[in-house]
C-alpha cells in the first residue's frame, strides 16, 4: 500500500503544481505511515527529476518515452505502475490532460475517483473529501468507497511542504503500445503565466470600458507577475482572448490573490473565482455585487485607480 | 459516420440549489431541468456536422427516469435522430458510466462525444470512464472537431496553448467550450418532426455507486469587504502583504 | 380543467426563449437607438419557423396550435418588440387572413413564401384621415374588369418597406358604404407604389413604419381575396386574431419588465437591506405578477378558443385591452422601481416602457376594444 503520484513537466520542468501534488502525497504517506514515489514520461534531465526530492518524494520512476499524449496509453501506464506497486491512493493533477486520464486510471484499477477535491481529505480511512459541486454554489463531502481512491488536485490547493531527501531514480523500460492518438501540430505560447497555476491573477471587467484600456492592466500583471483574466463578456466582445474567461463556463481559477477590475460580480463570474484565497475588488459602483465576494474592495475609477495600484506595488516590490 | 452524443440533465443553471433540512441531499422541488450545457454543445456540432453531410445519423443517449425524455425530445427536435434512455439511477459518475457502456454496446457509433462535465456535480469523469470501459480511445478538453472522409480532425486545448490531433477511430471526444458557438435551437419544423423519431428506453442491471455523498452546504460567504481609500493604496499593499499574506 | 402545457408547447417556448434571450438581446438597445432593422435575426426566425408557424404544413407552415404562438411571442417580446410585431403581423394578419379566406391559388402563390419567410408580409388598413374608423376608406380599388385601380396612401404600416407582399384594404363600391370595400393582395414590386420615409417612432424602433401611396396600381383581379365587398368583413376578422398576437406582446412586455425589476430589487441595496425587503417595493413587485398572470390567462383563453373554433374576438379584445393596460403600467413602474438605472437605455426597461405605450394604440385602440366589448355586453345581458 503506498501513495502513487503522477508528476507532470511542463517543457522538461516541473512546475509549482507537480510539487505541490508531491507535498500531498507525502504528507498523506506520513498520516499513513507509507511510501510515495512519482511517475514521470518524457524527456527530463537528472537534476530536474532530482527535484521532486525536495519535497519529501523518495522514489523517482521514470519513463523516458513521453506517454501524455495518449490519454489511454497514459492511462494504462499509470494504473499498471500503481498495480505493481500497490498504490492505495493516486494522486494526478487537475490539468487538462490529468483530469482526463484520471477517470480511466479509476476504472481500470476499480477505484473510487474524486476530481478537483478542495484540500487535504477529512478523513483517509475511510477516504472522504470535500469538493464544490453546482459550479461553485455547493460544497460537497463524499466517502470514496473502493479500496483504492483516485484524487485531482487543482494547483494552489495544497501548499508546498519542504522535506529534502535523496529520491532514487528508476528508468522504466516497459512495453508502451501504439498510441491511438497522434499530434500534428502544437501551439504553445511560452513566456507568459498560466491561468491556471497562477498565484496572483488580475482581471478586468466590462467597467474597462474597452479593449483599448488594458495595457494598465497588464502593467499590473507584469508588476506582480500575474496571469491575465476577464469576465465573460469581456470575452465575448473580442476585448481579451477566449482562454482568459473565468467563470461558470469559462475557466475556475484558485490563486492566492485574485484583482477584480471594473467587474461587477455576476454570480456566473463568482462560481469562477470562488475558490480564491483573496479577491480585491475595484469598481465605481458601490452596489456592485462583487464587493460582497471581495476581502478588500476599492470604490473609484478605474482609469485614476489602476495606475496608483501598479505604482504603490511597483514601490513595494522595490523595497523588499 | 454515426455519431453518439451523451446527455444528462441537469438543474437550470439559474435556479437557487437548495438542500433538504438535514443537508444530505439536494431538493429539487420546482426545479426546471434543462440539457447540460457542454453536452448541448456537443449535441449543437453533431448536428452542424450532419448538415454539412459529413455525419449519418446523430443518436442521443441519457440516463435517468422518465422525467430525462423531454430533454431527450428536446435533442430530437434541435435534429438528432434517434434517442436512447436507460432506465436507471444516475447514482455517480461510476454508475452512469457503466450504463451507458452497457447501451452503447447495443448502438455502436463512430465516434462517441461527451461535455467535458455537468453543471451539477462537476464530476469531469464520465467520458473517461466510458472510454475506458469500452477500451477506446479518448480525447479530452476538444474545442474543435473536423471530419475528413473517415478520419477526424480534433483540436485540443493544453495549458498555454492547444494541439491539432487525430485518433483512431471508434473514439470518446470530450469536448468543452468552443466545440460551437450557438447552441441550436430547435424549429418548429424540428418539434414537430421530433415526435416522429424513435425514443427507445432500455431497461438496465443494478450499478453501484463508487462513492457516496454525505452532506451537502453552502460555502462560507466571506465576512464582510474591507474597503481601502482610493487615495491610500500602499494601505491595501501593507495588508496584502501582512495580513493576508499573500504577496 | 387543464392549465397545463404540453410538452411540446413548453418546446416552442423554450426555443422563443432561447433565441430572444441569446440572440435577439445582443444589439436590441443598439437597433432601438439607430432604428435598424433586424435583417439577419429575421432570416432566423424564418429559419426556426415562427413566421408562419401557425399556418397548416401543407402551405409550408409549422402547424403550431394558438397557445404555442401565445408562448412564443411573449418570450420574444420580452427582449424585442420589433421583431415580435414582425412575427405577429405575419403570422395572425396576413398568413391567417390568406389561409383562412384566400383561394387555392392565392394560397399556393403567396401564402407559402410568407409561411416560409422568404418574405414578410404587411397589412394596410390605416390611412391619414381613418385610423379607428376604418370605415372611412378613401385609397380606392376601382372595378377596371380584369384588373383594379388603386389610388390612395395607408400610414403606420408595419413593414411597410421590407415586406414583399402586401394586403390592402380599400374602397371599390363607395355607394354601399363598408359593404363595398375589397382587400387585394399587392406585390410590393408592382409600379406606382411609392414608400414613404421611414417613421421616426418612440418606441418598437427596430421594426420599419412606413406610410405607402399608390398611384395608378394596377391589382389583377384574381388577387382579390372573397368575394366582391368582403373586404371590411376581412380586416374586422383577421384583427380579431391580430388583437391575439399583440395582447401576448404586451404580456410578453410586462413580463420582461417584471424579470428585470425582480433581479434589480433583489441586487439593489438601499437603506442598509435589498429593495425587495422594502415593502413598497415588494407590494410593487406583488401587483406586477397578478397583473401579468390576469392578462397571460386572458391571451391563453383567447388562444384556446380559436384553436376550439369557438368565437374568440370578445375573449381577444378582453386580452388585448387589458394586457396593454398592464404593460404600460408594469413598465413604468419598472422604470420607478429601477430608479435613475431605469432612465437609461443600458438597463432596458425604459424602452419597454416606450414600447408598451404603442400596444395600447395599434390594432384597435383600448377603446375600440371597449367598444367591443361593450357591444358584447349589451347583447348578452
Amino acid at each position: 500500500m503506498s501513495i502513487l503520484v503522477y508528476a507532470e513537466h511542463r517543457n522538461h520542468k516541473f512546475n509549482k503544481a507537480s510539487y505541490e501534488l508531491i507535498s500531498f502525497g507525502n504528507k498523506l504517506a506520513g498520516d499513513l505511515n507509507t511510501n510515495v514515489f512519482a511517475f514521470t514520461t518524457g524527456t527530463l534531465a537528472r537534476e530536474d527529476l532530482k527535484t521532486l526530492g525536495n519535497y519529501g518524494c523518495n522514489t523517482i520512476l521514470h519513463f523516458p518515452q513521453d506517454v501524455s499524449d495518449d490519454e489511454k496509453q497514459l492511462s494504462r501506464i499509470i494504473s499498471d505502475i500503481a498495480s505493481e506497486r500497490n498504490a492505495s491512493i493516486v494522486l494526478i493533477p487537475h490539468s487538462f490532460r490529468g483530469r482526463a486520464a484520471a477517470p480511466r486510471v479509476a476504472i481500470r484499477l476499480k477505484a473510487s475517483l474524486a476530481q478537483a477535491i478542495s484540500g487535504y481529505p477529512v478523513s483517509l480511512k475511510p477516504m472522504v473529501v470535500n469538493k464544490r459541486a453546482f459550479s461553485g454554489k455547493a460544497l460537497i463531502e463524499e466517502t470514496l468507497v473502493a479500496d483504492i481512491s483516485v484524487l485531482t488536485l487543482n494547483a494552489n490547493t495544497f501548499g508546498l511542504i519542504e522535506n529534502v531527501v535523496e529520491p532514487a531514480i528508476e528508468v522504466l523500460s516497459i512495453d508502451a503500445g501504439s498510441a491511438a492518438t497522434r499530434v500534428i501540430q502544437s501551439e504553445v505560447q511560452s513566456g507568459k503565466v498560466l491561468l491556471s497555476e497562477a498565484d496572483i491573477v488580475v482581471s478586468g471587467g466590462r467597467g474597462m470600458r474597452s479593449a483599448d484600456n488594458w495595457q494598465p492592466l497588464e502593467e499590473l500583471a507584469e508588476v506582480l507577475g500575474a496571469a491575465t483574466a476577464c469576465s465573460r463578456p469581456v470575452s465575448d466582445e473580442g476585448w481579451r482572448p477566449h482562454h482568459e474567461h473565468v467563470g461558470q463556463t469559462g475557466k475556475v481559477v484558485s490563486p492566492n490573490l485574485y484583482f477584480a477590475l471594473g467587474i461587477s460580480g455576476a454570480i456566473q463570474h463568482l462560481a469562477g473565482i470562488s475558490a480564491s484565497k483573496v479577491i480585491v475588488a475595484v469598481n465605481k459602483d458601490p452596489d456592485a455585487p462583487i464587493f460582497g465576494a471581495a476581502d478588500y474592495g476599492i470604490i473609484g475609477d478605474l482609469q485614476t485607480v489602476l495606475p496608483r495600484l501598479t505604482e504603490a506595488f511597483r514601490k513595494h516590490k522595490s523595497q523588499s | 459516420m454515426n455519431i453518439l452524443v451523451c446527455i444528462s440533465n441537469v438543474p437550470d443553471t439559474t435556479t437557487r440549489i437548495k438542500f433538504t433540512a438535514d443537508n444530505k441531499s439536494v431538493d429539487y422541488t420546482g426545479v426546471q431541468w434543462i440539457i447540460n450545457p457542454w453536452d448541448e454543445l456537443a449535441l449543437t456540432r453533431a448536428i452542424e456536422l450532419k448538415e454539412a453531410g459529413k455525419a449519418n445519423k446523430i443518436m442521443v443517449i441519457s440516463v435517468g427516469n422518465s422525467t430525462v425524455e423531454a430533454t431527450l425530445r428536446k435533442a430530437l427536435a434541435a435534429g438528432a435522430d434517434e434517442a436512447i434512455r436507460v432506465d436507471a439511477e444516475a447514482l455517480d459518475s461510476f454508475s452512469t458510466a457503466s450504463h451507458l457502456a452497457d447501451a452503447i454496446k447495443q448502438y455502436p457509433a463512430d465516434i462517441i462525444l461527451c461535455g467535458i462535465e455537468s453543471s451539477d456535480y462537476n464530476g469531469s469523469s464520465v467520458g473517461g470512464m466510458l472510454a475506458e470501459m469500452l477500451d477506446l480511445p479518448s480525447v479530452s478538453s476538444v474545442s474543435s472537431l473536423e471530419i475528413e472522409g473517415g478520419s477526424i480532425k480534433i483540436t485540443r486545448e493544453i495549458e498555454g496553448g492547444r494541439q491539432q490531433l487525430e485518433t483512431a477511430l471508434p473514439a470518446v471526444l470530450v469536448v468543452q467550450k468552443g466545440i460551437a458557438i450557438n447552441p441550436r435551437i430547435p424549429s418548429m419544423r424540428g418539434i414537430m418532426t421530433a415526435r416522429t423519431k424513435p425514443l427507445k428506453v432500455i431497461t438496465a442491471s443494478a450499478v453501484n455507486a463508487e462513492s457516496q455523498i454525505n452532506s451537502y452546504e453552502t460555502p462560507p460567504q466571506k465576512s464582510s469587504c474591507r474597503m481601502i481609500d482610493p487615495e491610500n493604496l500602499d494601505e491595501l499593499v501593507e495588508l496584502l502583504h501582512k495580513e493576508a499574506r499573500v504577496i | 380543467m387543464n392549465f397545463e402545457y404540453t410538452e411540446e408547447q413548453l418546446m416552442i417556448r423554450q426555443a422563443a426563449r432561447d433565441f430572444a434571450q441569446r440572440e435577439l438581446i445582443k444589439d436590441v438597445i443598439e437597433r432601438d437607438t439607430h432604428s435598424i432593422y433586424p435583417t439577419e435575426h429575421v432570416k432566423v426566425l424564418a429559419e426556426l419557423g415562427f413566421l408562419g408557424m401557425l399556418v397548416d404544413p401543407k402551405y409550408d407552415g409549422g402547424g403550431m396550435d394558438t397557445i404555442s404562438y401565445v408562448l412564443a411571442i411573449e418570450e420574444i417580446s420580452k427582449v424585442d418588440s420589433s421583431v415580435s410585431v414582425i412575427m405577429s403581423v405575419n403570422n395572425s394578419l396576413v398568413c391567417y387572413g390568406l389561409e383562412n379566406f384566400g383561394s387555392e391559388a392565392q394560397k399556393e402563390k403567396y401564402l407559402k413564401p410568407l409561411a416560409r419567410g422568404d418574405k414578410t408580409g404587411a397589412f394596410l388598413l390605416s390611412e391619414p384621415e381613418a385610423g379607428s374608423d376604418a370605415t372611412s376608406q378613401r385609397t380606392t380599388a376601382e372595378d377596371k374588369g380584369d384588373y383594379y385601380l388603386l389610388n390612395g396612401t395607408k400610414n403606420w404600416i408595419t413593414s411597410g418597406n421590407t415586406a414583399g407582399t402586401y394586403l390592402v384594404i380599400a374602397q371599390t363600391h363607395p355607394e354601399k358604404g363598408h359593404k363595398g370595400i375589397n382587400v387585394l393582395i399587392v406585390d410590393r414590386n408592382t409600379p406606382g407604389i411609392t414608400v414613404g420615409p421611414h417613421e421616426d417612432k418612440m418606441g418598437m424602433r427596430s421594426s420599419d413604419t412606413h406610410s405607402v401611396m399608390f398611384n395608378d396600381v394596377k391589382v389583377p383581379r384574381e388577387n382579390r381575396i372573397g368575394e366582391d365587398g368582403f373586404g371590411f368583413k376581412f380586416a374586422m376578422k383577421t384583427l380579431e386574431g391580430g388583437r391575439i398576437g399583440i395582447a401576448a406582446q404586451a404580456v410578453g412586455i410586462a413580463a420582461g419588465a417584471f424579470e428585470r425589476s425582480v433581479k434589480y430589487a433583489k441586487e439593489r441595496k438601499a437603506f442598509g437591506t435589498e429593495l425587495m425587503n422594502h415593502q413598497s417595493v415588494a407590494f410593487k413587485l406583488a401587483e406586477m405578477a397578478v397583473k401579468i398572470e390576469n392578462a397571460r390567462n386572458l391571451c391563453l383563453k383567447a388562444a384556446w378558443l380559436k384553436d376550439q373554433n369557438k368565437p374568440y374576438g370578445y375573449a381577444s379584445a378582453m386580452a388585448k385591452y387589458y394586457a396593454a393596460e398592464a404593460a404600460m403600467w408594469v413598465t413604468t413602474e419598472a422604470v420607478q422601481i429601477h430608479g435613475g438605472y431605469g432612465y437609461v437605455k443600458e438597463y432596458h426597461v425604459e424602452r419597454l416602457m416606450r414600447e408598451a405605450k404603442l400596444t395600447q394604440i395599434y390594432e384597435g385602440t383600448s377603446e375600440i376594444q371597449k367598444i367591443v366589448i361593450s357591444r358584447q355586453i349589451n347583447n348578452d345581458y
